[in-house]
């Protein structure tokens, strides 16, 4: 299973979560905050934090620590707030 | 903190409207002690939008009101910025205009006939052709069929703009007092208003305000002078922080007018959109007549969700992330009631705004004060008195 | 139709569903996770299969679940009351994905097992990249065979502090150090106030403090990371040691280099779902009877939820609350006797956890005036505080709107305790959340399939639940 992080591909397995797959790659930081535009990644790693957010598919404000991987997922970092496309 | 147990004023009711009164009587000079049973801007000001509006009325009596309270709010900030600082008067105040759309041929007549009125009535209505209102908001729906933009529609943050107007009757000798209860009047034997019961003790004053909002009917009942106000129940939709291009203005369904107007019990949903100050965009709107039930029910937002891409379609992909009620007070002529119990004397009611209430606040805590005081008030205070017969509630009782 | 519908599938959750099947109860099982386990049993998801076997396929292996209609990847984002009952709605499949399916399911009695999640409290720096909870490192380790970090530096206070740091080292992580702010964990367990308070898992623990002696990892009692450093991520921390109070002793600071901190104070209950049904809450925790039932009829709740006692207290009660939950359907029940002794025992660990490793307001000594306390909004310390003096409001729903801590998108889950013990209000009006998981505006619009409503005519069943 392969998708994509800003573009590049990354091999992946099932059962994956988007922030398992980043954080094996050695990716700490996915996201910028709407306000101070600050770095963060994963934070509670269950899910009731929203600090993990990133774009998949086109579609801003998902979990990674939430999101199980897809073959072919575009999975793109998410600057502030963003509209879906 | 003073703590004072005798008061010129005793307001009871710590929302917008108490504290728009307070805050008038205050300047009056005054000495207000305003109680509230829960926290200061916790009930339906809290579960308000901020709204400003001077679009959604037909001419009449609540639009002279809406008017002079429209020309009043930026008046009161900028007196208040004075007396209390910058910070406590940053109130989220955005005079950003309110658009009223068509979303349906039919809509177009009435719409332009309401427009017609209140450009009469003196308001600023500008009619707008679908084009124009989409490049005003680029994200609106594609088959909009005609618009009116009204440039004075406003937006405030409620709680900001009553905890300010709270802020400064403290800072004028007055007292704001949570978690207190008001069990009832103490009067004299002429049946004349002396003072409040608490559960320890009294506090003499020399008139009382019944500013509960919702709860305005149930405190006239507990205090002996029965009014007709009834909660209407309301709930908005708010959704993660989005780009602040998303929704610029107030941005309406022409039914809602409609919706506001009717009296019916069953359920009334008429889109309202308009975006805040973190980011989040707010969805109203819902009218219910279901007592003081707060229960979510599904159904109302999801005709919520509905109504909003119906305007905005790019919203059908962003997340809600909360949703909350509150209820509005409601009266059986629309109409807020405003001035003396002639049944109790210094007992005056302040209610009945329904969902109008921020707007309406500044004006109606002046009229109460120029009426109190014994000055030639602003507004014709005829159409608001309490003796009107849809208001008096002892037929009912 | 006897139905009961269980949410969340962690221990208290399977052992609810377990029981009210064993009852002869229909049982929907709701969780958010793919594999059953919860935090605590958390799976290894990239292993094939389910090692709590197929609940749809009885019998197949031991700890099996029978006739349980085990629904993964489910979000319950409301619950809505009905006559003589509760509607529960679900969105199914990729979390937050806008394509997921709407489901409705009705049901009479609701066992609720939602849980706990660990509660942080800010720090200078707590919002670099690099600060997660003990909860994400055990996560990402258990659930994903991922390292939060290379160096990593664990952080809290109680006995749950120790089988994280483990994970970690097993995941490839080195712990450079475990911070408990409060007594050392492994004096309390082998004391007898620790030790008799019965618990089985005080073995366990001790097994993971002989395992952190032998790879050398520093256990330090009252201290805590008081400052995270680094510009795009963690690259260094301070600790400090504490007074009885947590106030950081002056003088005592280190700078220790990391490049991840996992923290943990305790835990704070999951209790949308138990506020939207209206059950009473003290101190944040669900109230529940001897029979776990609520102050809600129909909605039982177990686990964490109702305290925080650990996995085989969670159990007792998922046990205890399946078979109320099955007898208040109508199903004939015989009152769970051992469950419930499991029960009272396990609620003396609980309370001797509870005071064993409280949380103290020294921490607010940690926090300067430009520390972040809602990490959403973005909100100071000194903005809270300015907001909270100005603006003198005296409860949760006002203070939100005045300072803008809790309306983000995590609506207070993080920060609401915190701010409301720095505002000095009640914590429980950020916890009340009716839309319990953000749902995208397009699926709130789609009708949902409501199946088998609840019949109220054959609601004639015994209504109260008494053992």
């Amino acid at each position: 299973m392969r998708v994509r992080f800003e573009g590049e591909e990354i091999e992946v397995e099932a059962g994956q979560t988007v922030a398992g797959v980043l954080l094996s790659k050695g990716i700490r930081s996915w996201r910028t905050t709407r306000g101070a535009d600050r770095p963060r990644g994963l934070f509670c790693g269950i899910g009731v934090c929203f600090d993990c957010l990133v774009r998949v598919n086109g579609v801003p404000d998902v979990r990674a620590c939430q999101r199980v991987v897809a073959d072919g997922d575009d999975i793109r970092t998410q600057t502030g707030v963003e509209l879906p496309s | 903190m003073v703590r004072i147990d005798a008061a010129d004023v005793v307001v009871i009711g710590a929302g917008i409207i108490g504290a728009a009164c307070a805050e008038a009587l205050s300047a009056a000079g005054l000495r207000v002690l305003v109680l509230d049973r829960g926290a200061p801007a916790g009930g339906t000001t809290a579960g308000g939008e901020g709204n400003v509006l001077v679009s959604d009325k037909a001419p009449g009596p609540e639009l002279d009101l809406a008017v002079a309270s429209r020309r009043r709010w930026p008046e009161l900030l900028e007196s208040l910025r004075g007396e209390l600082g910058d910070e406590l008067v940053q109130v989220e105040w955005e005079p950003k205009g309110g658009l009223v759309v068509a979303t349906d041929e039919d809509a177009v007549g009435p719409l332009r006939i309401l427009a017609e009125a209140q450009r009469e009535a003196g308001v600023e209505a500008v009619d707008t052709t679908a084009e124009a209102a989409r490049a005003m908001e680029p994200h609106l729906a594609e088959d909009v069929h005609a618009a009116v933009h009204y440039p004075e529609d406003a937006q405030l943050q409620p709680v900001l703009a009553t905890t300010a107007l709270l802020a400064a009757v403290r800072a004028r000798g007055g007292e704001v007092r949570g978690g207190t209860e008001v069990h009832g009047l103490v009067l004299d034997a002429a049946g004349t208003v002396g003072g409040v019961r608490l559960g320890d003790g009294t506090v003499s004053c020399g008139a009382v305000v019944n500013a509960c909002g919702p709860w305005a009917g149930h405190f006239s009942v507990t205090v002996g002078a029965p009014i007709e106000v009834l909660p209407r129940r309301g709930a908005v939709l708010v959704t993660a922080p989005l780009p602040p291009v998303v929704v610029r203005r107030k941005v309406y369904a022409a039914d809602y007018a409609a919706a506001v107007a009717t009296p019916h019990v069953d359920l009334q949903v008429s889109a309202v959109v308009e975006s805040t100050a973190t980011g989040a965009v707010l969805i109203g709107s819902s009218r219910q007549r279901v007592g003081f039930d707060e229960s979510l029910e599904v159904e109302v937002l999801r005709r919520l969700a509905r109504s909003a891409i119906r305007l905005f379609p790019v919203l059908a992909g962003v997340p809600v992330m909360r949703t909350y009620g509150g209820f509005r007070p409601y009266t059986p002529d629309h109409l807020p009631v405003i001035g003396e119990d002639p049944r109790f004397p210094g007992l005056w009611h302040a209610s009945g705004h329904e969902g109008a209430g921020i707007g309406l606040a500044p004006a109606t805590g002046r009229l109460v004060a120029d009426l109190m005081c014994g000055r030639q008030p602003e507004v014709d205070p005829f159409r608001f008195r309490v003796d009107r017969p849809e208001v008096i509630a002892e037929v009912r009782t | 139709m006897r139905r009961v519908v269980v949410i969340g599938a962690g221990p208290a959750g399977m052992a609810a569903a377990r029981e009210a099947a064993a009852h002869g109860v229909e049982v929907v099982l709701i969780d958010a996770a793919a594999k059953l386990g919860g935090q605590y049993h958390r799976q290894d998801a990239l292993e094939p299969g389910d090692r709590f076997g197929s609940p749809v396929a009885p019998g197949s292996a031991e700890a099996a679940l029978p006739e349980v209609e085990h629904v993964a990847d489910a979000t319950v984002w409301a619950i809505e009351p009905i006559d003589g009952g509760h509607r529960v709605h679900l969105r199914i499949g990729p979390a937050d994905g806008p394509s997921r399916q709407g489901r409705a399911v009705e049901a009479r009695a609701i066992v609720l097992a939602t849980g706990a999640y660990d509660r942080a409290l800010p720090f200078p720096g707590w919002d670099l990249p690099g600060v997660v909870t003990v909860g994400a490192a055990q996560a990402l380790a258990k659930g994903q065979g991922v390292a939060v970090g290379d160096r990593v530096v664990v952080g809290g206070t109680g006995p749950f502090l120790l089988p994280a740091a483990v994970s970690l080292i097993r995941a490839g992580a080195r712990v450079v150090e475990v911070a408990e702010a409060n007594a050392a964990v492994t004096g309390w367990l082998t004391s007898p106030r620790g030790a008799l308070a019965g618990w089985s898992k005080s073995g366990e623990l001790a097994r993971y403090a002989a395992a952190l002696v032998r790879r050398r990892v520093p256990y330090r009692s009252r201290t805590a990371v008081v400052e995270a450093h680094g510009s795009e991520v963690v690259e260094s921390v301070t600790l400090a040691r504490l007074d009885a109070r947590w106030t950081p002793i002056p003088g005592s600071e280190r700078r220790v280099q990391a490049d991840a901190v996992a923290v943990g104070f305790g835990f704070t209950p999951q209790s949308e779902l138990a506020l939207a049904t209206r059950c009473r809450v003290s101190d944040g925790f669900v109230v529940v009877d001897a029979a776990q039932g609520t102050t809600a009829p129909g909605v039982f709740a177990a686990g964490e939820l109702t305290g925080i006692g650990g996995a085989d207290l969670a159990a007792a009660e998922g046990a205890v609350a399946g078979a109320a939950a099955a007898k208040y359907v109508g199903a004939a029940v015989e009152p769970p006797l051992r469950a419930m002794a499991r029960v009272r025992s396990g609620r003396r660990f609980a309370a001797a956890l509870a005071a064993a490793y409280p949380v103290r307001a020294g921490w607010h000594d940690w926090l300067r005036d430009d520390t972040i306390v809602c990490r959403c909004e973005e909100i100071t310390k000194a903005a809270l505080f300015r907001a909270v003096d100005d603006r003198d409001v005296g409860a949760a729903r006002s203070l939100k709107l005045v300072s803008g801590v809790g309306l983000g998108l995590c609506q207070g889950r993080v920060c609401g305790q915190n701010a409301a013990e720095l505002a000095g209000v009640d914590g429980t009006g950020f916890a009340k959340r009716p839309i319990a998981s953000p749902v995208r505006l397009a699926e709130l619009a789609e009708e949902e399939p409501i199946e088998s409503p609840i019949d109220a005519e054959e609601s004639g069943s015994p209504l109260g639940v008494e053992y």
